[in-house]
């Protein structure tokens, strides 16, 4: 009686422990010769609290990786385990903001989808909307917002489903370098007081180095997690500082090698 | 995440008896006269389509046109028009989209065959769908037959009939529009809605169908002009009574052969309501970006 009590005790801390777990985690598309294999045995633990970036040349599997962790797909072999109910928070390149709908209906959307009351929802939209510093622009069209506007309202959206978990696949990969610099700053204000869980996928060494508290790379085809790094500089971060260029190099190389050996 | 990435061999393919090709210089519409060759065949496809139009309204008797407008049977034949077209198109609309969402949406085998079932009403002679549909929902027909004798329903030769004669001949328009919309509607949206916790029903409610709203509002248009319109079918299968389902384009049939001259007004009515409700709806729908 006493192992049982032991071992469940252990396996709740040890989900206590881990915000995302993947183990064992593959994925193949296709079948036969022509079957891809996007993702082999990948394993990932992130702590609760931790915001994690993958790097990994095109291709390798990272957006998959993503959208199994989210749940929008499922894996052809592993397990994956996501903190927090219902499937955590995902957001892509493009905002996909719905363009029938004004930056608060879009905000309100997934409130909406949760049934939460017209009165309420009003008060949370505008809470949102305050976190992404966009409160004057509740009542308008997505098409009249700037590129990086509408990643902030993608963002508010996001952050509505109120999942402790964020899941972003190159958020800001379409965005300017000065935009992309502003919204590094409101992601890691809004990462550390909401204390949210992120992975953040991108193809971008520096913003990894400037965001991550840790940087995994993954090779291509099949994707394998091949090489990881804890990035030990202290926050705030600049982008341009030369701690996070330093970091950025060394994941370069590494990016480089792993390109290498895939002859291309 | 390799989709089928490799268009470069596709290119080369294509490219490879000639030289290379230069990239293409951006175009220059402006200054370019359109080539005589293509000039004059659509001038003289303009003409095919708009003279008969001109031949109708020179034609009109002008004089008399008042009296005959308010003539008893015209107003009712319109109305009767109107209201079953109508009805039709909110039948195709009701049943069309669902249909289109799965032709779309939904990878089932035997897809393609059922598209090619569903353009059969565009190719098949109107009144040959007529006896088909004689034949099923007629009072002896199978489906007919069986409403009949179960709770004394009949549909052939009554103002249902005609509305079931119009779905059927209109319906492909509605589902192959909207199906056409729903293939072009980005599915990222899709996606972005299943990521904010929308169920498949909800995210059709809420995202899909507003996403291709446009295509529904050109399908229903079509479907309503074809069901206006329509002519084999109706007489075929709910004959051509009075009030009950004579509908306009069977009144100028019937008054051509008795009196040239109302078969004009009421083509003219015909055409001037059709084309102003297209024209409105146009404007208001379909042209929005």
């Amino acid at each position: 009686m006493s192992t049982q009590l032991l071992s469940s005790t252990l396996a709740g801390r040890s989900s206590d422990r881990s915000a995302v777990a993947l183990v064992g985690v593959s994925k193949v598309f296709g079948r036969g010769p022509d079957a891809v294999h996007a993702l082999d045995k990948v394993s990932l633990t992130v702590a609760p609290g931790e915001f994690v970036c993958l790097v990994g040349a095109s291709g390798c599997g990272k957006s998959t990786l993503l959208s199994l962790a989210a749940g929008l797909d499922t894996p052809s072999a592993g397990t994956i385990d996501v903190a927090g109910l219902g499937s955590p928070a995902l957001m892509f390149q493009d905002p996909a903001l719905f363009p029938w709908l004004t930056v608060a209906g879009n905000v309100g959307l997934p409130l909406r989808l949760r049934g939460m009351s017209r009165v309420e929802r009003q008060a949370r939209v505008a809470e949102l909307l305050r976190v992404v510093h966009l409160e004057e622009f509740a009542k308008r069209q997505p098409h009249e917002l700037s590129g990086g506007m509408r990643q902030r309202v993608a963002l508010a959206r996001t952050l509505g489903l109120a999942s402790p978990v964020l899941l972003m696949d190159e958020p800001f990969g379409a965005l300017d370098a000065m935009t992309r610099d502003i919204l590094h700053d409101e992601l890691e204000r809004i990462w550390t007081e909401r204390r949210l869980t992120v992975v953040f996928v991108t193809h971008n060494v520096r913003e990894a180095a400037r965001l991550g508290d840790r940087i995994v790379l993954l090779s291509s085809r099949p994707g394998r997690v091949v090489w990881e790094r804890p990035v030990d500089i202290a926050r705030p971060r600049r982008i341009d500082s030369p701690e996070v260029a330093a970091i950025a190099a060394e994941v370069t190389d590494r990016l480089r090698q792993e390109v290498r050996r895939h002859g291309r | 995440m390799s989709k089928h990435d490799n268009p470069s061999t596709h290119h080369s393919d294509v490219l490879k008896p000639g030289p290379p090709a230069p990239v293409a210089p951006p175009r220059r519409r402006v200054g370019r006269r359109a080539p005589v060759a293509l000039l004059i065949p659509a001038a003289l496809g303009l003409a095919f389509l708009v003279l008969p139009l001109a031949g109708l309204l020179v034609r009109a008797p002008w004089s008399t046109l008042p009296q005959r407008l308010v003539a008893p049977g015209v107003l009712t034949a319109l109305r009767l028009s109107l209201l079953t077209a109508t009805i039709a198109t909110v039948v195709c609309v009701v049943l069309g989209v669902p249909l289109a969402w799965v032709l779309a949406r939904v990878d089932f085998r035997g897809r393609r065959i059922v598209r090619a079932l569903i353009t059969v009403p565009l190719v098949l002679p109107p009144v040959v769908g007529g006896v088909a549909l004689l034949l099923v929902f007629g009072r002896k027909g199978i489906v007919g037959g069986w409403l009949n004798e179960t709770f004394g329903i009949t549909l052939a030769f009554t103002t249902a009939g005609v509305v079931i004669a119009e779905a059927f001949v209109a319906m492909p328009f509605l589902v192959i529009a909207v199906e056409g919309a729903l293939r072009g509607a980005d599915e990222r949206y899709e996606e972005a809605a299943a990521t904010l916790g929308a169920g498949r029903w909800t995210t059709f409610r809420r995202v899909t169908l507003p996403l291709v709203a446009p295509g529904v509002a050109a399908g229903a248009v079509l479907c309503w002009a074809r069901a206006l319109g329509e002519f084999g079918a109706t007489i075929t299968f709910a004959g051509n009574f009075p009030g009950r389902t004579q509908t306009m384009p069977l009144a100028v049939y019937l008054a051509l052969e008795k009196d040239l001259e109302s078969a004009i007004v009421l083509s003219l009515i015909l055409l001037a309501v059709s084309v102003t409700i297209l024209a409105t709806l146009r404007d208001r729908w379909i042209n929005t970006p």
